[in-house]
């Protein structure tokens, strides 16, 4: 059976692929942000907590870490429901999202604030400065700058990650994608659009984020 | 529901059950296994590829270059739609497990040719003037010289990789691979506890992945102290 | 025609001409001595020879044969002729001290490995290294390592060893055991380029002294003529600064 490309007819579909996008970048941002607060009172109990709940968000960490993001949908979007709490398709995957990226942001923080040395506290205490004037001039700097890259990083993995969105239903970048392939079934060409888009916005992202982490923090960093 | 939940455990975790849930764990392995050993092998190539010299060279470094950037850039559940729609569309009769299998080959190949040109670089440019110098081939710079050093740099990067791909193939059991997501996917139709069902997988890939993780970390420890 | 002739040589390294038209003749047996400021171009002249920079204008002839930079066999063949040590020895790191020796003339030269392993042997003894033959450039000092780079050189049999600035990243107290190195091969006749800001070093093994600065060679003459009595304006400010301490 021999297939022909035929990309005219799928070409007026890209501003629908594009609104997808524009959804999958939403999806990406909240989950992002959850998982940051997540991260920041996780990171904090690991570093200062008692056993048992530096315990507790080990258990977090390492069971999120472990096991697919996908599954942890599954179970939020069936499981929940038995427990009366009745989610959306999106609702169950910005909850499976936020909760993987809380325990992988748990980690990536607390890495982050383990890496402030002792040297510079140290030097900032016979600067003469105050607590507050510490955290503000030394340790705040020195961490945005130690996590700003493995943080970008993330940010493109959960961009990636949202496409899994399409097998709950939801209308993000893929999930048009499924749509557009049941309605013309110019399947090759459909996806290699939606590959192009996703190649487009993590490159578009990129770009951003390492021209503001040269602007802001003075990080060199690379796309390519 | 706790109490239906106790009474269900029984009838979940029967014989069949359990030879069907490790089948499909085993099936996840299997694939995560061959795809990356074959994706690492030909990674492993393309790395190699890009550090021939030459002109007429140039139209395959740029096919390389482009090929590892836009794998590493696309999600796993699009690479796999456009594998099986490109079988699909030019008549290969091949079965999904080889066609996700397909999937996980390219995208590790990718990542791979990434890892290996880091671990290339990471051996300093007065490693390889030495050999330049004293004509050692190619393979003879990279054999003799180079690859006993990048190896180190090129090991606890590929293997992490390889540990995070098991959780990747989840998303294989949307076109039908009777791996351990679509199995969970079968227990929930089939009527099971979904807190069972989707548990169950839960706790299977945790077994595989934790061990995995840990051995990991201890073998990044080891080499860095050999490196010193 | 001399053994080996550079003529009107220029390279650049990105987009900086380091090289602007070097003409330097060597004979065979002939020890010539490169020196000048940082950034005269010395040690660039040294890597345009192996190729490891490419030249763009120019030539160099050995034996009265063209080496043509930019062909791939010609330039093998060049390079079997000298051996380079680098100021930063360059040691095979995942080998030990008798490995790197022997390597190159076992896997480039074909050589029969039994019997460049018995030259190796004679060589590392000769350079002081008789015990060290195991041991991995880590477990070895700076002058120990230069040493054994020297020695890998010579392995290779080349027609012309090229030194560059072999003793400038060693402690003061591994110098002398390095020159001490090149002294003997001085005296058994081998045909050398130096790199070197050891002065008196250089005034004592060359017989001819080159002057570099910006690219170009200044001043070219006897030891004792350009380091005690340079003529150029150029070389008279450089000696005056660094023969003050």
């Amino acid at each position: 059976m021999n297939y022909t490309i035929h990309f005219n007819l799928v070409w007026k579909y890209v501003p629908d692929l594009l609104q997808g996008a524009v959804l999958s970048f939403q999806i990406a941002l909240l989950a992002f942000l959850g998982g940051m607060i997540i991260g920041l009172v996780g990171a904090s109990i690991k570093i200062f907590g008692g056993r048992v709940s530096r315990g507790i968000v080990q258990a977090y960490v390492s069971f999120f870490m472990n096991t697919p993001q996908l599954v942890q949908i599954y179970f939020f979007f069936f499981a929940l429901p038995q427990a009366g709490l009745l989610l959306s398709p999106y609702q169950a995957v910005l909850v499976g999202m936020t909760l993987n990226a809380g325990a992988y942001l748990t980690e990536i923080q607390r890495a982050g604030f383990l890496s402030v040395h002792k040297a510079e506290l140290e030097a900032a205490d016979t600067l003469g400065m105050s607590l507050t004037q510490t955290i503000w001039y030394v340790i705040f700097p020195h961490i945005c700058k130690v996590l700003f890259p493995p943080l970008s990083n993330h940010y493109i993995i959960m961009t990636l990650g949202t496409s899994m969105a399409a097998i709950f239903g939801v209308e993000e970048l893929t999930g048009r994608a499924f749509n557009i392939n049941a309605v013309t079934f110019r399947s090759i060409e459909v996806f290699i659009l939606t590959a192009g888009i996703y190649v487009g916005i993590t490159i578009l992202a990129s770009l951003i984020l390492m021209f503001s982490g040269r602007w802001l923090f003075r990080i060199k960093g690379k796309v390519f | 529901m706790a109490g239906s939940l106790w009474e269900e455990i029984p009838r979940f975790f029967t014989y069949y059950n359990w030879v069907f849930l490790l089948e499909a764990a085993g099936r996840t392995l299997l694939l995560t296994g061959v795809g990356c050993l074959v994706g690492f092998a030909l990674g492993f190539y393309l790395a190699v590829a890009r550090l021939y010299h030459g002109r007429i060279f140039l139209p395959f470094k740029v096919i390389i270059v482009l090929y590892v950037e836009i794998f590493r850039r696309v999600p796993f559940l699009v690479t796999l739609m456009l594998v099986f729609f490109f079988c699909q569309g030019f008549g290969l009769e091949v079965s999904v497990f080889t066609v996700a299998l397909a999937t996980v080959c390219l995208i590790a190949a990718s990542y791979t040719a990434e890892i290996v040109r880091a671990g290339f670089e990471a051996v300093h440019h007065t490693q390889w003037e030495a050999t330049e110098v004293m004509n050692f081939t190619l393979g003879q710079k990279l054999r003799l010289v180079v690859i006993p050093q990048a190896w180190k740099v090129i090991l606890p990067p590929a293997f992490s990789f390889f540990i995070a791909f098991i959780k990747d193939t989840a998303l294989a059991s949307q076109i039908g691979v009777v791996e351990l997501t679509y199995v969970g996917k079968v227990f929930n139709n089939k009527g099971f506890s979904p807190v069972l069902a989707f548990g169950a997988i839960l706790v299977l890939y945790y077994l595989m992945s934790y061990p995995l993780a840990r051995f990991g970390a201890w073998m990044e420890k080891r080499l860095v102290v050999s490196k010193h | 025609m001399s053994y080996l002739n550079i003529e009107n040589l220029h390279a650049a390294y990105g987009d900086n001409l380091v090289l602007q038209g070097i003409d330097i003749a060597l004979e065979k047996g002939e020890i010539v001595s490169l020196i000048g400021p940082s950034g005269s171009g010395k040690s660039t002249l040294l890597r345009a020879l192996v190729g490891l920079t490419k030249p763009h204008i120019g030539t160099v002839r050995l034996e009265g044969r063209v080496i043509d930079y930019s062909n791939k066999r010609s330039l093998r063949e060049a390079r079997d002729h000298f051996a380079i040590v680098f100021q930063q020895y360059n040691l095979f790191q995942n080998m030990s001290a008798l490995k790197n020796v022997t390597i190159a003339p076992v896997k480039v030269k074909k050589r029969e490995p039994a019997e460049v392993e018995q030259e190796a042997k004679t060589l590392l003894a000769k350079v002081g290294l008789g015990d060290k033959l195991h041991s991995y450039p880590d477990e070895l000092s700076g002058g120990q390592q230069q040493r054994v780079a020297i020695a890998r050189a010579l392995a290779f049999r080349p027609n012309i060893l090229l030194l560059d600035e072999v003793t400038s990243a060693l402690d003061p107290e591994l110098v002398k055991e390095v020159l001490d190195t090149v002294r003997m091969l001085a005296l058994e006749g081998m045909t050398m380029l130096i790199v070197s800001h050891e002065m008196a070093f250089v005034r004592e093994v060359s017989s001819k002294t080159v002057f570099m600065d910006e690219g170009k060679v200044v001043e070219i003459g006897a030891p004792r003529d350009v380091l005690d009595h340079p003529k150029t304006p150029r070389a008279k400010e450089f000696m005056a600064k660094i023969l003050r301490h």
